[in-house]
């Protein structure tokens, strides 16, 4: 910069030119504060629409006596009466079952992938998990229903359903667990491996432990997430009016199903059904949801 | 206890990378040997070598001798798993366990490795946080995580954990340079104690540091990026630092250069 020269030192003071925003820079501005605001309106509209509905007609269901309590066994079609235990004994054995076969498989998928996968192999489970993740949940029941029921002659079961939602699960508790190993720091590892710690024991016992509370997290939200499934069920299990306490045997229902086969009702019970099933679903649902995120605030590691 | 260690013409490779080129030297025990040099000169690669944690990276390899008292670390029959139970190593980062309390962290080598017994790990526990200088300041809060310690309290941590396990040789990765002046000189304090009874090699930015704590010091350099690193000299420190016989190492220690 050149010196100042006395004419310079003279001149009155100008407005800095960080006070003044021109008039184009303000319309953006205001603009896309405009058009991100009512992005999210129309995001958030439907969700709400659609939780005041569910809750305005599900609500006089689900606090009759008898909604969580029993079965619609014995129940006509056009009373108002019985309940949805069935349903949600069934929701809740078919996910359980799902869970105790997806998350030992799908834990060990993922510390082979972080821990222990070099070379082609990896890469081709890694890939395979991708595509997994891709299939279509009536196309995860179709191929049960082709591998297990039309070759292997296994009967129509709720156990059916439960190894089409571990096909529906697995992708989803293997990239996460993949994720949560990830975020361990290599060097908690080298430092177990410079105790002569061997690395088996390590992983069990360093790693996971680090690793758990996001872990546990991501396999609760899987849960959820497959608790809504709908094709799996139509098309391995038959509906069931009564309870079914065999996942082996017998037909059984479940909450998508009931909510299913009570479409074909033209009562006004029908509907009634319905929505309060749905609502009994969603808060299902959230519970499942709400827990995991408590206990991934409550189990957190503390830094 | 304390062992010998001699590198005889080892070469270190990153994959097709040369890495470190040809380092001969000896570690005497009950001593403490530093290395210096200037960063990406391949000393850090060569401690990580001397308890095999380098090939934990893929496509690393070593070619020569490393002979702890004679036996070569990297015989075909050698396991890593024992011999990184004879040679400690404590890291940049403090890193204690996070889902551990401050105990457990201190015998957590004891207690993976399957000791069950209560009262002889109570007993490590106590005897390597005293040496470790932290037993007074720890002492009433053994069960709470060793996360929440202080940064130089963390290293002190690994460092009783580190020697839980009684190794013969503790390594040392610039063990000080995420602390502030207080605990640095706590650290170099617990370094002048325990080379009584380990070998102890240390790799530092800090050649003050190198001056003060080490009986001998190893200069790396490398000619340019890209380059592999090698040892330009070893010596007694205080002939390192008053009276080098290489160029370089003078350039090096009196800030020419690096």
């Amino acid at each position: 910069m050149a010196t100042a020269t006395d004419s310079d030192l003279d001149r009155p003071a100008a407005e800095p030119s960080t006070r003044t925003i021109s008039a184009s820079r303000r319309f953006k501005d205001r603009a896309s504060t405009v058009l991100v605001t009512l992005a999210f309106l129309i995001a958030v509209v439907p969700l709400i629409w659609v939780l005041v509905t569910v809750v305005a007609r599900g609500a006089p269901a689900i606090v009759s006596a008898t909604w969580w309590g029993n079965s619609l066994s014995g129940i006509l079609p056009e009373s108002f009466g019985g309940g949805v235990y069935h349903a949600i004994y069934g929701t809740l054995i078919q996910a359980l079952i799902a869970t105790l076969i997806a998350v030992p498989i799908g834990i060990g998928a993922a510390i082979y992938l972080v821990e222990y996968g070099r070379g082609p192999l990896a890469r081709t489970t890694s890939f395979m998990v991708d595509i997994l993740a891709g299939v279509p949940s009536i196309v995860a029941a179709l191929f049960i229903f082709a591998a297990f029921i039309s070759i292997l002659g296994a009967p129509q079961s709720a156990f059916m359903v439960s190894l089409a939602l571990v096909l529906l699960m697995l992708p989803v508790v293997i990239r996460n667990t993949e994720e949560m190993l990830r975020l361990v720091p290599d060097r908690l590892r080298e430092s177990a491996y410079a105790l002569g710690i061997p690395k088996w024991k390590t992983i069990l016992r360093i790693v996971l432990p680090t690793a758990f509370s996001g872990t546990v997290t991501g396999v609760m939200l899987a849960i959820a997430r497959i608790m809504g499934e709908t094709a799996p069920v139509l098309v391995l299990v038959g509906y069931s009016r009564a309870i079914n306490y065999d996942p082996f045997g017998g037909n059984m229902a479940s909450l998508p199903l009931l909510m299913y086969s009570e479409l074909a009702n033209p009562e006004a019970a029908g509907s009634y059904r319905i929505w309060g099933a749905a609502l009994t679903l969603i808060i299902i649902i959230m519970i499942f949801q709400v827990g995991a995120s408590l206990l991934s605030r409550y189990s957190a590691i503390p830094k | 206890m304390a062992k010998r260690i001699d590198l005889k013409d080892v070469d270190i490779y990153y994959g097709a990378f040369h890495a470190v080129q040809n380092v001969n030297l000896t570690v005497t025990p009950r001593s403490v040997t530093a290395f210096i040099g200037p960063s990406g000169c391949g000393k850090s690669t060569v401690l990580r070598t001397l308890n095999r944690m380098h090939e934990e990276i893929a496509g690393a390899r070593v070619d020569g001798e490393i002979l702890l008292d004679g036996e070569n670390i990297y015989d075909r029959n050698t396991d890593a798993v024992a011999v990184r139970r004879t040679i400690g190593m404590v890291f940049q980062m403090p890193n204690p366990f996070p889902t551990m309390s401050v105990r457990d962290n201190v015998v957590a080598g004891l207690k993976l490795q399957g000791v069950r017994d209560r009262k002889k790990l109570d007993e490590v526990c106590e005897a390597s946080l005293r040496a470790a200088n932290l037993w007074k300041e720890v002492k009433d809060r053994l069960d709470k995580p060793g996360g929440g310690l202080s940064g130089g309290q963390q290293q002190r941590l690994c460092i009783a954990r580190a020697i839980a396990v009684e190794p013969d040789v503790l390594l040392m990765d610039e063990p000080c340079s995420a602390l502030d002046p207080i605990s640095t000189l706590a650290i170099e304090d617990l370094i002048a104690d325990l080379k009584t009874e380990y070998t102890i090699v240390i790799v530092t930015h800090n050649m003050q540091q190198a001056a003060r704590v080490s009986d001998q010091t190893g200069f790396f350099n490398l000619e340019a990026t890209g380059k592999p690193g090698h040892l330009v000299e070893i010596d007694d420190t205080e002939k390192i630092f008053s009276n080098p016989t290489q160029q370089a190492t003078e350039d090096y220690i009196s800030g020419r250069f690096g």
